[in-house]
């Protein structure tokens, strides 16, 4: 997992999905209609800023003590007979969750969601290992079977149409050729999954909230396979970032009211599941804590907020550059807005052209329910990066010699007025070359006789207003 | 009240009607407009970019230029917003001037319902119609209520263009989706920034509007430019254009429009 990433270059990765019309709008309508019963929802509650900032709250105010909140988390957990686990990084995770499979002797598991074990690569490392993984979340599923990751936080299998899924599953479950009746295929995942659930010897979730005064544990999920998932087997393993935490069992009301609301416009999602500490005696569970770059980020005073995510995907949802150039192009775990504030903080170089995949329309911010604000980040991440020296040269080259001639107005006149003469009397053919990227596809604005300026000096020639401060004063 | 005119580097050099329709609007709601010179850029284009070195001495230049008046206004909302919000970065909190400046910086609409208080333009602009709402003017500088945020909010552009006799402004099925430009996103993003563009264009177009009017030249840039590569129906008009032009259209009773516009 810490072998050097590749270098995401987003405008190239997107390029393929963005450019296939159909296959964007698609997604793009797709999400859009999310985030109108998202919208819808929203407006139904009336105290939902107040929510929000409510939700906000508690994750600053936990955050900022979450080293006592951990502890008082694995002494409550540790009460109700949970195990409780600590791994500093990916690796620590996967080892510690394939020590605990060894020692039960286990050879499939069943998995429900989790963008945490997605996040350490917990799949490949277990089945590299020998051990049949299972992800019951159906999107998850049909991801896993395509051998793909998932392209968003909340909707794994977005990006894949039905008549997809229904070759995939062909292939895969044996239905009949060219099915896409979702009702049909989701039974034959279901059967097929239920076989899988059977024969699970462990079950690993994720975590969607943990109590620190209880010690417990919030599963939320659509489907109930969290619940199957850890009822049969005798183990359960919930796999968790240390953000995880909330302060008490009431501060939960907000949270559940606030992520299924903005992830899909329910109200609340199928099954919220507590779990405080194992089924019975003769069952187990583990919690694995899991920091892997999460101090790090506490550390910084720019983007800490970042840990109050409550990974509900509404910033993906809303986000004009996700929707239309699809979650794969991040290369990231997490995409979308937060994504690209992640990505960055845990390898610059590797995310650096994630910040400026954004048109700082700033909706994310106003959609997050815990009120991260996404955009500043991204422009923050900006700022960092042109300080690492990991923007393109000819990027900051520009911003120099456009930072030169704004200091100089007497050049900018002149720069303008070259600009302007050139773009009248050259030939379009030159004006709009294949260089010209802005030109590709837009026309530049036709060029006016003269700047306001120059109309102003003559039109308003009395000249008084044009004093500068010293003349005035 | 001394108020000066911050045209904004692209507007000076590539919209000058813009500025023009936005200093008579001014002057003819009874405002004495002072136009500073040797005023360039606000900064925005490497302040986006994240490159602070390059956007400081942009930006304290600004202040000179400006400082001492007691109101700035500015016909295009992400920068005005880069003065409100995010000059704080490149200045001290002790900063007077700057800290006068950025609660006294205004883009136009804001100006004229918060500063003078006019709340209708007597005019005639008898045309389907459609608002585009920057990002930055709605999300940064608040000057309507968003789809996102559930705070009841004003909507100031539309209040000046609901008032105008016989505009018949037309509903989009998105109504503050974003544009695309995002300044050099448009340029590093070309495909999505251009996919972007075309659906914004074609949602204004099927709502069966004839001019798109928005207080952001910029967007306008973006998306005028897509529209005249494609001719597709539609032009492209800033807010102050629209009033200017409703205001002469709608007043063979050149008395009732300044008697409604009072300079307090
Ligand atoms: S950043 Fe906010 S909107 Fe995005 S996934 Fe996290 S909580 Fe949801």
């Amino acid at each position: 997992m810490t072998s050097t990433l590749p270098i995401v270059d987003h405008p190239s990765a997107a390029r393929e999905f963005v450019t296939n019309e159909p296959r964007s709008h698609w997604h793009d309508d797709s999400l859009w209609f999310v985030r109108s019963k998202r919208d819808k929802q929203a407006q139904s509650i009336p105290e939902w800023e107040y929510l929000r900032e409510q939700a906000s709250t508690i994750k600053n105010h936990t955050i900022a003590k979450l080293p006592e909140y951990l502890q008082q988390f694995e002494a409550n957990a540790t009460r109700l007979g949970a195990v409780v686990h600590w791994a500093a990084d990916a690796e620590e995770h996967n080892r510690i969750v394939l020590e605990l499979l060894r020692r039960n002797d286990t050879l499939r598991i069943v998995k429900s969601k989790s963008m945490l074990t997605e996040e350490c690569g917990l799949n490949e490392y277990l089945i590299d290992n020998g051990i049949e993984v299972v992800d019951t979340d159906l999107g998850e599923r049909i991801v896993q079977l395509r051998g793909e990751t998932p392209s968003h936080i909340v909707l794994p299998a977005i990006h894949i149409k039905k008549e997809e899924v229904g070759d995939t599953f062909h292939q895969h479950l044996g239905t009949r050729a060219g099915e896409s009746d979702p009702q049909v295929l989701t039974e034959a995942a279901r059967g097929h999954l239920r076989g899988k659930f059977l024969s699970g010897e462990v079950g690993i979730t994720g975590v969607n909230f943990a109590i620190a005064d209880t010690g417990g544990l919030v599963v939320c999920t659509n489907e109930g396979n969290a619940d199957l998932g850890v009822s049969l087997p005798r183990i359960h393993i919930a796999c968790m970032g240390i953000e995880k935490l909330v302060p008490r069992f009431q501060d939960l009301s907000v949270f559940t009211r606030l992520l299924a609301r903005s992830a899909t416009g329910q109200p609340i999602t199928s099954y919220t599941s507590h779990f405080h500490g194992p089924r019975d005696e003769n069952s187990e569970l583990h919690i694995v804590l899991v920091d892997n770059g999460r101090s790090k980020i506490r550390d910084s005073k720019t983007f800490r907020e970042s840990l109050n995510c409550i990974r509900c995907g509404a910033c993906m949802n809303t986000c004009p550059v996700y929707r239309r150039s699809g979650g794969h192009s991040y290369r990231a775990t997490v995409p979308g807005p937060i994504g690209s504030v992640l990505g960055p903080a845990k390898n610059a170089k590797a995310h650096k052209s994630l910040p400026f995949a954004c048109s700082l329309c700033g909706s994310c911010t106003d959609v997050c329910p815990v009120k991260i604000p996404l955009h500043h980040q991204l422009l923050a991440w900006r700022k960092v990066l042109v300080g690492k020296r990991l923007v393109a040269w000819n990027k900051r080259m520009a911003m120099k010699a456009a930072s030169f001639l704004f200091r100089n107005p007497t050049l900018f006149a002149a720069a303008g007025y070259f600009g302007r003469v050139s773009l009248k009397v050259l030939p379009k053919s030159l004006t709009h070359n294949r260089f010209n990227t802005w030109a590709k596809d837009r026309d530049l604005p036709e060029p006016p006789k003269e700047s306001f300026h120059e109309w102003y000096a003559k039109n308003r020639p009395s000249g008084a207003a044009t004093a500068s401060k010293e003349e005035r004063s | 009240m001394s108020v000066a005119l911050f045209i904004p580097c692209y507007i000076d050099q590539f919209f000058p009607d813009v500025a023009i329709a936005t200093l008579t609007l001014l002057e003819r709601l009874g405002v004495q407009v002072e136009y500073p010179a040797g005023q360039t850029c606000c900064g925005q284009p490497m302040a986006n970019t994240g490159c602070d070195a390059e956007t400081a001495p942009v930006a304290k230049q600004w202040v000179e230029r400006f400082a001492g008046y007691d109101a700035v206004v500015c016909p295009s909302g992400s920068c005005a917003s880069m003065i409100r919000n995010h000059y704080a970065d490149y200045f001290g909190p002790d900063d007077t001037e700057f800290q006068h400046l950025r609660e006294n910086t205004y883009e136009l609409c804001e100006f004229i319902v918060d500063r003078l208080g006019v709340r209708s333009i007597p005019g005639r602009y008898p045309r389907p119609a459609s608002i585009h709402s920057s990002c930055h003017g709605l999300r940064e500088l608040r000057l309507g209520a968003c789809s996102e945020n559930m705070t009841p909010r004003e909507d100031k552009m539309r209040l000046l263009l609901e008032s105008l006799d016989g505009i018949e402004l037309k509903s989009l099925t998105r109504v503050d989706e974003c544009c695309g430009f995002g300044g050099t996103f448009a340029v590093a993003e070309r495909e999505t920034s251009v996919a972007m563009g075309i659906d914004r264009v074609t949602d204004h177009i099927s709502s069966g509007s004839e001019v798109m009017i928005a207080g952001d030249m910029s967007c306008l840039m973006h998306m005028g430019g897509l529209i005249r590569r494609r001719n597709m129906p539609m032009s492209v008009k800033h807010i102050a254009e629209v009033l200017v032009e409703a205001m002469q259209e709608g007043s063979p009773d050149a008395d009732r429009a300044s008697s409604a516009l009072t300079n307090p």
